[in-house]
């Protein structure tokens, strides 16, 4: 046991070749101990997937079967000619005929209606005579976000009605002077059809690997701890990096086989294209899951039991779910928060997938983000293999 | 190459779980650690495997400091925890697999060492260790301490919840390993088996009381134990407590064992007592001191 000895012994392909066979030994038995947790595997496979399943349909910022009401004052062919145009829509379910302003209040306290139109008495004379008219539009705005876009749909429709409705009322003298209409036909590149599945799905995936890994790798040292065998291995001359590797490689693995599952369910059910080169999700994806491992493992060097690692793991991954971009466009939070997010892995990581998959966007294209994750990679590693003490 | 703790102390907070302990074990040596639980002996082991720090004083294990050459200690060591610390979901020979592997060995090269323990368990090699019966799981955790062939063999409480036929058996496989010359710590809060040990110490409120063979420990003990008994056992504890002359009263089993404080004593005048309040049928005899009655006399 001299220093020369051990020296000598380092260098030796012996020794590396021990070395090695420690780590998969500690990786087969991960293994083994993970696929005979019969309660464990479909956490790990079956409830992401179905999750992915129903979050890419249910998650949608699409507004729909919003309950209309109206107040028509008017009673003309011109006025339920405009209550007509909602009924034709798709997204407005209408619903009631209210007498007076105060039943429809009553209703919408009740919340039996979400928007309200009222259409004033001489709706139809007035437009006729005076060439504009005003209508009331009331929107129920307890939930902020739905009565901005269904604002955005009644004000289509009434422009809509008003287009045809001058050029109906305009006089046959008029017809030389057509109204010049500048309309603006919006075009939405990557996703042409603003198909909220393509755009979710890429980061409901993000979310699958993310959780899952941290999760994982965050229980898992602290379950050793927890039954008394991290302090038998303790008094091993095992090397801290070997025990680490062993340990976390598995959930590499893992998060490697969601990302596959999660890309075929993609295909196969959402039809996502896939513009971009998969070989660059791997590569990215790899590096990005090296940053949640290192994450899960500094937790659990801090953590006594399971629970704690679990709430820990919760509260993070819940601000970087928030914070990612992933469901509010990071553009719209207030400066601090986007400061904050720069140290948001899973904003990188949706950002890189929505690129990639929808873009096509090549390595250069990724450069920034590939950089910052590598060095949140090592960064986060680090400091988890430097909190890791044999000793108590 | 056996043990050498010189003025270990270590506290937690407020509480001194150590305080000043010395002792050596010699090389190829059985020696026991007796003290009730919260002594101070997991501490002790603690340290003496490199998981703990200690606060002051030093100690030497198979000849390397436990803090400045912990990582010899920890090739050539062999610890076993006093709670199961084995993986429940993995078969008996996966984890007997799994120590040999992190100590860089196999089971076939030092197989000879746990031969005697593991071939009782090897009936049933394929079962997970969490299915296993108490005195088969804590066999196999001796395996696993000894498959690296240690020099030094730690046992903290390996009895501790097993019954008495896989105590005894337990014992006899510690006999056996010392003949191949492993130096074996063990700790127990169990007096019986403290006379099982070539030498004990009693250890009690992280201090040391005395260090000797078992035999010595009792020759020593400074005066001459009665056996009491009595139909009414309650009746008769109660009178000693309250005998003058009491030195000692502690019931042992189907007996009192009592101690008197005067040098002179006759038994008959103890009798003479117990029938002055009518307690008639007692039987008093003289008895052997055992470490039980040693330690009580040194914790007093």
């Amino acid at each position: 046991m001299t220093n020369k000895e051990s020296l000598g012994s380092l260098f030796s392909p012996l020794y590396s070749i021990k070395k090695m066979k420690t780590i998969l030994y500690i990786i087969q038995k991960e293994f083994k101990q993970i696929f005979r947790n019969k309660g464990m595997l479909p956490i790990i496979f079956v409830l992401p997937l179905l999750q992915l399943v129903i979050l890419s349909n249910a998650a949608t910022f699409e507004v729909k079967n919003i309950k209309f009401g109206y107040i028509d004052n008017d009673r003309t062919s011109t006025s339920r000619a405009l209550i007509e145009k909602f009924n034709a829509s798709t997204y407005f379910d209408v619903l009631t005929d209210f007498p007076s302003e105060t039943l429809s209040s009553a209703a919408m306290l009740r919340g039996e209606v979400d928007v309200v139109l009222e259409i004033p008495r001489h709706f139809a004379r007035d437009l006729q005579t005076e060439k504009h008219n005003n209508l009331g539009v009331t929107i129920n705005a307890i939930d902020g976000a739905a009565a901005g876009v269904e604002n955005v749909y009644i004000t289509q429709i009434i422009q809509s009605y008003n287009k045809h409705i001058r050029i109906d009322l305009s006089q046959i003298s008029d017809a030389q002077i057509q109204p010049v209409i500048i309309e603006t036909i919006p075009l939405f590149w990557y996703n042409e059809t603003l198909n909220y599945k393509t755009f979710m799905v890429p980061g409901i995936l993000v979310l699958l690997v993310t959780m899952i890994t941290l999760f994982l790798s965050g229980m898992n040292i602290v379950r050793e701890k927890e039954i008394g065998t991290l302090e038998q291995i303790n008094v091993t001359p095992i090397k801290k990096s070997q025990f680490i590797i062993g340990k976390l490689f598995p959930f590499w693995v893992i998060g490697m086989a969601l990302l596959s599952i999660g890309l075929i369910i993609a295909k196969i059910i959402f039809d996502v294209p896939m513009v971009g080169s998969l070989l660059l999700m791997y590569v990215y994806t790899s590096i990005y899951i090296l940053v949640v491992l290192g994450i899960g493992l500094f937790i659990s060097n801090f953590t006594d039991t399971q629970q704690q690692a679990m709430f820990i793991a919760w509260f993070f991954v819940v601000i970087f779910i928030l914070m990612s971009g992933l469901f509010t466009p990071i553009e719209s939070m207030p400066e601090w928060a986007q400061l904050i997010t720069e140290f948001n892995p899973i904003k990188y990581y949706v950002e890189v997938m929505r690129m990639v998959m929808l873009k096509g966007s090549g390595v250069m294209d990724i450069l920034p983000q590939l950089i910052k994750t590598l060095v949140y990679a090592i960064v986060m590693n680090g400091l988890a293999v430097w909190s890791y003490k044999k000793t108590t | 190459m056996g043990i050498s703790v010189s003025h270990i102390s270590k506290s937690y907070k407020t509480v001194k779980a150590l305080q000043d302990i010395s002792f050596d074990v010699k090389p190829n040596e059985l020696f026991g650690l007796i003290g009730p639980d919260g002594a101070g002996k997991t501490t002790l082991f603690r340290i003496l495997t490199t998981l703990l720090f200690p606060d002051e004083g030093t100690a030497k294990v198979a000849g390397f400091d436990v803090v400045a050459d912990y990582k010899e200690i920890r090739k050539s060591v062999g610890y076993m925890p006093g709670k199961f610390s084995l993986y429940q979901d993995l078969t008996v020979e996966e984890n007997l697999n799994f120590f040999a592997t992190i100590f860089g060995t196999t089971i076939e090269e030092n197989y000879d060492l746990i031969k005697d323990i593991y071939i009782q368990i090897e009936p049933f090699k394929d079962r997970r260790a969490g299915k296993l019966s108490g005195g088969m799981k804590q066999k196999l955790a001796l395996s696993c301490a000894l498959i690296h062939k240690p020099k030094v063999l730690f046992l903290d409480e390996p009895t501790t919840g097993v019954d008495p036929v896989s105590r005894k058996e337990f014992w006899e496989m510690l006999k056996r390993l010392q003949q191949k010359g492993i130096t074996i710590l063990v700790s127990t809060p169990y007096m019986d088996e403290a006379a099982l040990c070539d030498r004990v110490a009693l250890i009690q409120d992280g201090k040391i009381l005395q260090i000797d063979t078992p035999e010595a420990i009792v020759k020593h003990y400074p005066k001459p134990i009665y056996n009491v008994r009595s139909t009414d056992m309650y009746q008769l504890i109660t009178s000693l407590k309250a005998y003058e002359y009491n030195h000692s009263v502690y019931p042992f089993g189907e007996f009192v064992h009592y101690t008197d404080s005067r040098a002179d004593f006759n038994p008959d005048d103890l009798r003479a007592y117990l029938e002055s309040i009518d307690l008639f049928d007692t039987q008093i005899e003289k008895t052997e001191a055992t470490i039980e009655d040693t330690f009580m006399e040194l914790a007093k």
